[in-house]
């Protein structure tokens, strides 16, 4: 525990201020050709990116072009469909997660996940927060505590339910609720925070809380969110995806892939000529 | 007309009048049996009349009129009364005489013609016996040890105190009876067990056969003072008795030692009689059942009904889950898993008599023959677990209501959202922790579910439980004072059966009419009381998974 926090922390202090730019931001995952089948059809088509250190990257795209299935490809989420066949290396700090020795409860662990629609456990809110901890073993209750107090700091929940931490999860609003999920993933400490989608269900003031808080967090955590939102993704990513049916077809700054955009059909889908 | 119909009117009134048909049907089940059996304790007055025999004469009848019905003249014609009327049909009335020691029969039918002005005079006294039946008489004096203490009105008071001190002696002797010395059988069965195993085994030595000898001295010498106590009671209580004249003029002596109660019906006001009602109610629920189960309490089939229950719950409920959760969460869904569904679906419609001899031939021949030759050699011919018992009977019944178990945790684990799951995994949870933590607490409604519809089931079958455990008369219960407590292997009563007995298999039919319905009464509230607990605790489960969809 102590020691991934030290490593955060001096990370944190390492990166604060800088300002992206491609060339001198370290990689945190890196894809090489990475195949992805559904049974008999390919849903990712060899795809090769890198993404920076401590920053937002965004995916974006039309339904069904792959950008969740590819989100969900760095946590192994994909391993729960039967039918689901990956090609291909992931590389976080240059280690295959798709090698056999990895432990996928370990991988899930240094990259957190959370989903399109709320999904609290049906347990008072500081259990919520404290599930993956106690999963790992931890059961003193100063250190939970203040897991949790930290936690739900970082989530920017702190000061709406310190005063009902037994009620139930589930009594919280939209919003709320996908505050508490963060709150949830980042009490484990993780290196890479992947979003599908955060804001979807949720009603504009909700969805401006969740973005600030996106950018909040990127001082501390990889982010990488998926959203059908190209406002969104402009707004709060350093980086951007355009993905299309299955294809990666354009990565880079997010300034300039929005102003300037290399590829015809990118610039197509974000002038909303189709998709 | 056909606008009517198409409305939908003629549907919700369908629908409303089988839900309306459904609810009459259940309250008239409640009714009935509680109309029928709630009456049995309530003192019913002793009426005296004249009845002309046959032949002319007259001879006095005292007893409780049960019943009232009509019936043709000319049938009573035919069984030889010589009725002087012009209508076809007449009454006839069913009078409980008791004295079943004199007269033979409890219950006879009398035509009304025959009878004269029934009266109630208030000396009429109604003995409730420890044998024999119920006696209806005029008293006349109360004797100790053969001397008059009392006649005349002074006796009734006198029999009254009478009857407490040797009541009070009697329930000593039981308690030195079934107790004391149901304890020290118990040990010196031990010690013969002890000795025998090590007997077996060639082991047996001059010394431990003198222990052993000294041992049992010892628990003789405890057994003889038992007794002489015992025999002492017996006495104390045979000094004391009353004389009474029976309706056909006959002087009966009755000692003490055979009257369990004595009332004057007549008598008695209605604060009295709500009291002598309370009282034998009460007697009912904790007394052991007396001549052959037509009187007395329920208290074993109670105790053995809700013991076996339990214990079906403990066995079915982790089986059962364990089971659902391999089918539904490992196992790969494929035609194999289909097919087992199937099957275990199916084995919910088996006829429960047939899971009855599978317990008998499986658990009590084989699994308990085995057990006896492994573990309880010393016993030998005796059978131990060899025989039926509430623990074959428990599994009996867990093997029988396990489908439905299975099913419904199926179900529970099926509606847990897959958000949740993913959710779980997600924080570094492996699929097992998922489980623990987050998939069963979310599915633990459906499990109580479950095991609702088992308790309701396993508590009304009788069948099975006939050929694997439960028995008309049991000796002891199968939990009692004598290490180690809980004894498996006996045989117990049960409520469903008991009905079936004293309603069918009873010496005296029309005596045990009141108690059957009684039973009944009692086995459903004890269902509905099991049931409800149960629910409560799903519900208090349900309450923390509130605002989870689907569930």
């Amino acid at each position: 525990m102590s020691e991934v926090t030290e490593k955060t922390h001096a990370m944190q202090i390492g990166d604060l201020g800088r300002k992206p730019t491609e060339q001198t931001d370290e990689i945190a995952i890196r894809v090489e050709n990475l195949d992805l089948y559904y049974g008999e059809s390919k849903a990712l088509k060899s795809i090769n990116l890198a993404i920076p250190n401590k920053r937002v990257t965004a995916f974006i795209g039309p339904s069904g072009c792959g950008k969740s299935t590819l989100l969900r490809c760095f946590n192994r989420m994909n391993d729960l469909v039967d039918i689901c066949r990956v090609e291909g290396k992931i590389l976080l700090d240059g280690k295959n997660i798709y090698d056999r020795d990895v432990n996928v409860a370990l991988l899930r662990r240094r990259v957190g996940m959370v989903f399109q629609k709320p999904n609290p456990f049906p347990k008072s809110i500081y259990e919520n927060v404290a599930y993956g901890l106690r999963i790992m073993g931890v059961n003193d209750k100063k250190t939970l505590d203040e897991a949790v107090e930290k936690s739900l700091r970082g989530a920017a929940l702190w000061d709406e339910v310190k005063d009902r931490l037994q009620e139930s999860g589930m009594s919280l609003s939209g919003g709320q609720q996908q505050r508490l999920v963060i709150a949830r993933a980042i009490a484990l400490e993780p290196e890479v925070l992947l979003l599908d989608e955060p804001a979807s269900a949720l009603d504009p003031i909700s969805t401006a809380k969740i973005e600030e808080l996106i950018d909040e967090m990127k001082s501390r955590y990889t982010i990488v969110i998926v959203t059908h939102n190209m406002q969104q993704a402009a707004r709060i990513s350093d980086y951007t995806a355009f993905m299309y049916m299955g294809d990666l077809i354009e990565f880079g700054n997010t300034d300039s892939l929005f102003v300037k955009p290399k590829k015809q059909q990118t610039e197509d889908y974000i002038t909303g000529r189709f998709g | 007309m056909r606008k009517w119909f198409k409305d939908g009117d003629p549907w919700i009134w369908t629908t409303a009048g089988a839900v309306a048909l459904s609810l009459v049907m259940v309250y008239a089940v409640v009714w009935l049996t509680a109309a029928k059996g709630l009456v049995h304790w309530w003192p019913k007055p002793v009426a005296e009349v004249m009845f002309t025999q046959p032949d002319g004469s007259q001879t006095r009848l005292i007893g409780e009129v049960r019943e009232k019905e009509e019936v043709s003249l000319i049938r009573l014609r035919e069984s030889g009364y010589n009725i002087d009327s012009t209508d076809k049909f007449t009454y006839r009335y069913l009078i409980k005489q008791g004295n079943r020691d004199i007269t033979g029969t409890d219950f006879k039918w009398y035509p009304a013609p025959m009878l004269g002005e029934f009266t109630y005079p208030k000396d009429l006294i109604s003995v409730e016996r420890r044998e024999w039946g119920n006696f209806y008489g005029h008293l006349k004096v109360v004797k100790e040890a053969g001397v008059v203490v009392a006649d005349g009105p002074a006796a009734w008071a006198e029999l009254k105190k009478r009857l407490e001190r040797s009541n009070d002696l009697f329930s000593q002797a039981v308690r030195i009876e079934k107790v004391d010395i149901g304890r020290l059988n118990y040990q010196l069965e031990k010690l013969r067990l002890k000795e025998r195993k090590l007997e077996l085994r060639g082991t047996l030595t001059e010394a431990d056969k003198t222990r052993f000898e000294a041992e049992r001295e010892v628990l003789n010498g405890k057994f003889g003072a038992l007794q002489e106590k015992l025999d002492q009671l017996r006495q104390d209580i045979e000094r004391d008795s009353f004389v009474a004249v029976t309706m056909d003029g006959q002087e009966v002596e009755i000692p003490f030692a055979k009257v369990a109660d004595a009332l004057m019906p007549n008598d008695m006001n209605i604060f009295q009689k709500i009291g002598y009602y309370i009282h034998k109610f009460i007697e009912f629920i904790v007394d052991d059942p007396r001549e052959a189960n037509t009187e007395g309490g329920i208290f074993p089939a109670i105790f053995g009904t809700v013991m076996m229950v339990l214990m079906m719950s403990v066995m079915v409920t982790p089986l059962g889950i364990i089971a659902a959760v391999y089918m539904r969460e490992y196992a790969k869904q494929g035609p194999l898993i289909r097919v087992i569904r199937i099957s275990v679906n199916n084995l919910a419609g088996v006829p429960s008599i047939v899971y009855g001899v599978f317990g008998l031939g499986f658990f009590v021949y084989f699994l308990g023959g085995n057990i006896d030759q492994l573990f309880f050699p010393e016993s030998h011919p005796a059978p131990v677990f060899g025989s039926p018992g509430i623990l074959w009977a428990s599994l009996t019944l867990a093997l029988l209501t396990l489908p439905v178990v299975i099913v419904a945790t199926e179900e529970g684990l099926t509606r847990v959202p897959r958000s949740i799951r993913e959710g779980s995994l997600a924080l570094g949870a492996t699929k097992a922790e998922t489980l623990w933590r987050t998939v069963l607490p979310i599915a633990s409604p459906a499990m109580m579910t479950g095991l609702i519809l088992a308790v309701a089931r396993a508590a009304g079958e009788v069948a099975p439980l006939m050929l694997v455990g439960v028995v008309k008369l049991a000796p002891s219960l199968p939990l009692d004072g004598n290490f180690p407590f809980l004894h498996l292997e006996r045989k117990f009563m049960h409520l469903g059966f008991h009905i079936y007995d004293v309603g069918f298999q009873s010496p005296n039919v029309e005596a045990a009419r009141p108690l059957v319905y009684a039973t009944a009464l009692l086995l459903v509230i004890i269902i509905v009381v099991l049931n409800l607990f149960a629910i409560r605790l799903r519900n208090r489960l349900r309450e923390r998974m509130r605002g989870l969809e689907g569930v």
